[in-house]
């Protein structure tokens, strides 16, 4: 097992190093002065200047490269050109919205898709299962924030249940908290729910159809013991899979959910350097995501050995 | 000495779904899906003769009109007529759509051909794929979108960029089943040139599920353009895409909530069609994946 773990994240290490060459190169490749590109037309020679210093534009290509890796091996993702403040704190300042929604938006499509794949494929060919395979044809078709704007039209302008926009730490009380995070879960929940209901779906109509599931049916246990014990448990490892593969679905997904929903997390952070042109904060913000995503995966995997006995390292 | 004849078949002969009418016609969901695609399609190019009006003409006196005889969806915060803008709109974000299919479809064929032929290209393809499939495609064509520009061709390579591995890795797949085929293995001990293994042998294997991908990545192209210009990272915000629209209405949103009601009433329509033709495009090329219920 710590072999395993061991040869996995040795195997995300050129993936990390992929990720880290494609944000350095493209804007030094792009074409034109990169320090023209981020300063923008009206930018002084001592902006010019400034922005070159700020990020070794003056040096040889390698060098440049090899003194990045070098800072941020020691977690220095740079400096911001809008604020002048480190990226790794700017995006520090800004996690915990993004986390709060992340985090239940993840536990929330779970608790619904999950029963709803079951049922779909357990009642397949009815309206039960065209409903749901509809549901989420409709999730993967409509966008965030039309979702989210009907969901504020309705339960913050029509219906006065919850507040429009904004955000209230966690550490103000966990009521105005949790008041301020149901819409945006909620929005962002509808593509989710799409896919792990999906995934669900289409593994559990593979598992049903195994000669152990109509075993346990002969058997005589119950249809629920069948489902969840011998289906289910079966069927886990894809749904499992996408799960974290809809990772990277879920950060642009949070960064849309942020803006509809004014919260002052790395979205904001995000589109405020696309305004600014801040690429040391993008490029921050790609490297920590990413890393993150490959993190993510690479605890799923892990998490293959507990669900299915039969996967051993 | 009599001769047993073979005994019938028993294995029901099925036939596959030949043509484009026959498709989209398989069952009444995806006949709708066709007519409404067919309507956005041809409202979009017949938008100079459909528009009541100019789509960029200010007029500061006309501003957040409700919706009437001359404005049928009303106007937007600086006099322009939505309706005539929405018509435009399609115009660039189906024409995203289709680049950024072709693109990736054309650009992840080549690369998932080569990769899936030899192993040393692959190992280094694949790790490059893996690390682009790694960063959030919004996240990447944000960052593409802030260094070259937001023109057409920049948004378009943004969103085309990211979903080049997807096609890659499909073709790949594609590949390495069907290179170990003994007509592949044929070809390759007759002599015959790598270029003529790809076209003749390797490619038609790919043309079924590259139809399949490519309906997906056109739908996911225009969600990520409307997304872009939503963000403030798209095409030039004057410019009437479905997300710059969008995008304008926010500010007026507690005022007049049809700014982004009704773009994105069409945008999704489109992308919800263009989702369930290639889920029967799916269906009718890959009769399996029907049968193990994975399709609609």
């Amino acid at each position: 097992m710590l072999g395993y773990l061991l040869r996995r994240l040795l195997a995300a290490i050129p993936v990390m190093g992929v990720v880290t060459l494609f944000v350095f190169l493209l804007l030094r490749l792009t074409p034109g002065d990169p320090a023209a590109i981020l300063a923008g037309d009206n930018a002084t020679a001592e902006q010019l200047e400034r922005i070159r210093v700020s990020l070794g534009l003056n040096e040889p290509l390698y060098t440049q490269f090899f003194t990045w890796i070098g800072r941020l091996a020691h977690g220095d993702l740079g400096t911001s050109l809008t604020s002048n403040q480190p990226v790794l704190k700017l995006i520090g300042q800004r996690i915990e919205p993004s986390i709060a929604i992340a985090v239940s938006t993840i536990v929330l499509s779970i608790l619904i898709a999950v029963p709803l794949g079951v049922i779909a494929a357990w009642q397949r060919g009815t309206w039960i299962d065209r409903f749901v395979m509809g549901l989420s044809v409709i999730g993967f078709s409509v966008p965030v924030f039309v979702i989210g704007y009907v969901l504020i039209q309705i339960f913050a302008i029509d219906l006065h249940w919850l507040p429009v926009q904004g955000y209230r730490s966690i550490a103000g009380g966990f009521g105005p908290f949790l008041e301020r995070l149901i819409l945006p879960t909620l929005t962002l929940s509808f593509i989710y729910v799409a896919l792990i209901a999906r995934m669900t779906r289409a593994s559990m109509l593979d598992v049903l159809g195994e000669d152990y599931v109509r075993t346990a049916r002969a058997k005589g246990i119950n249809e629920a013991g069948v489902l969840l014990r011998h289906g289910l448990r079966n069927a886990a490892v894809p749904v499992i899979t996408v799960i974290g593969t809809g990772f990277a679905l879920l950060i642009s997904g949070v960064v849309v959910t942020e803006s509809v929903f004014n919260l002052p997390g790395i979205g904001r952070l995000t589109v405020d350097a696309v305004l600014g042109r801040d690429y040391p904060v993008i490029q921050g913000l790609i490297l920590l995501t990413s890393g993150v995503y490959l993190g993510v995966n690479l605890l799923i995997d892990v998490a293959y050995t507990l669900l299915d006995p039969r996967i051993r390292y | 000495m009599a001769i047993e004849t073979l005994p019938e078949p028993t294995i029901p002969i099925t036939r596959p779904l030949r043509s484009a009418p026959e498709l989209l016609t398989a069952t009444p969901v995806i006949a709708a899906a066709a007519v409404c695609l067919g309507l956005v399609i041809v409202s979009a190019i017949a938008a100079p003769w459909l528009s009541p009006h100019d789509p960029l003409l200010l007029a500061p006196a006309q501003r957040l009109k409700p919706a009437s005889a001359q404005f049928l969806l009303g106007t937007d915060g600086y006099g322009r007529d939505v309706l005539s803008r929405i018509l435009y709109g399609g115009r660039i974000s189906l024409l995203i759509g289709l680049g950024s299919a072709v693109f990736s479809v054309g650009i992840g064929l080549m690369i998932g051909l080569v990769s899936g032929f030899f192993k040393w290209i692959d190992a280094i393809m694949m790790r490059v794929m893996d690390g682009l499939m790694a960063i959030p495609s919004i996240l990447l064509a944000i960052a593409v979108v802030s260094l070259s520009g937001a023109s057409l061709m920049t948004v378009m390579v943004a969103i085309t960029i990211p979903e080049i591995p997807r096609v890659a890795r499909l073709v790949r797949s594609v590949v390495l089943s069907a290179r170990e085929e003994p007509y592949v293995e044929a070809a390759i001990s007759l002599g015959s040139s790598l270029p003529k293994i790809m076209r003749r042998h390797l490619m038609p294997n790919t043309i079924a599920p590259l139809i399949v991908q490519g309906t997906y990545v056109c739908a996911s192209a225009i969600l990520t353009e409307a997304i872009l210009s939503f963000l403030g990272a798209g095409i030039s915000p004057e410019t009437p895409t479905w997300g710059n629209i969008m995008a304008e209405g926010r500010a007026y949103f507690q005022i007049k909530p049809s700014l982004i009601f009704w773009p994105g009433l069409v945008l999704s329509i489109a992308i919800l069609s263009v989702n369930l033709i290639g889920d029967a495009a799916r269906d009718a090329l890959d009769p399996r994946l029907k049968q193990r219920g994975g399709g609609q």
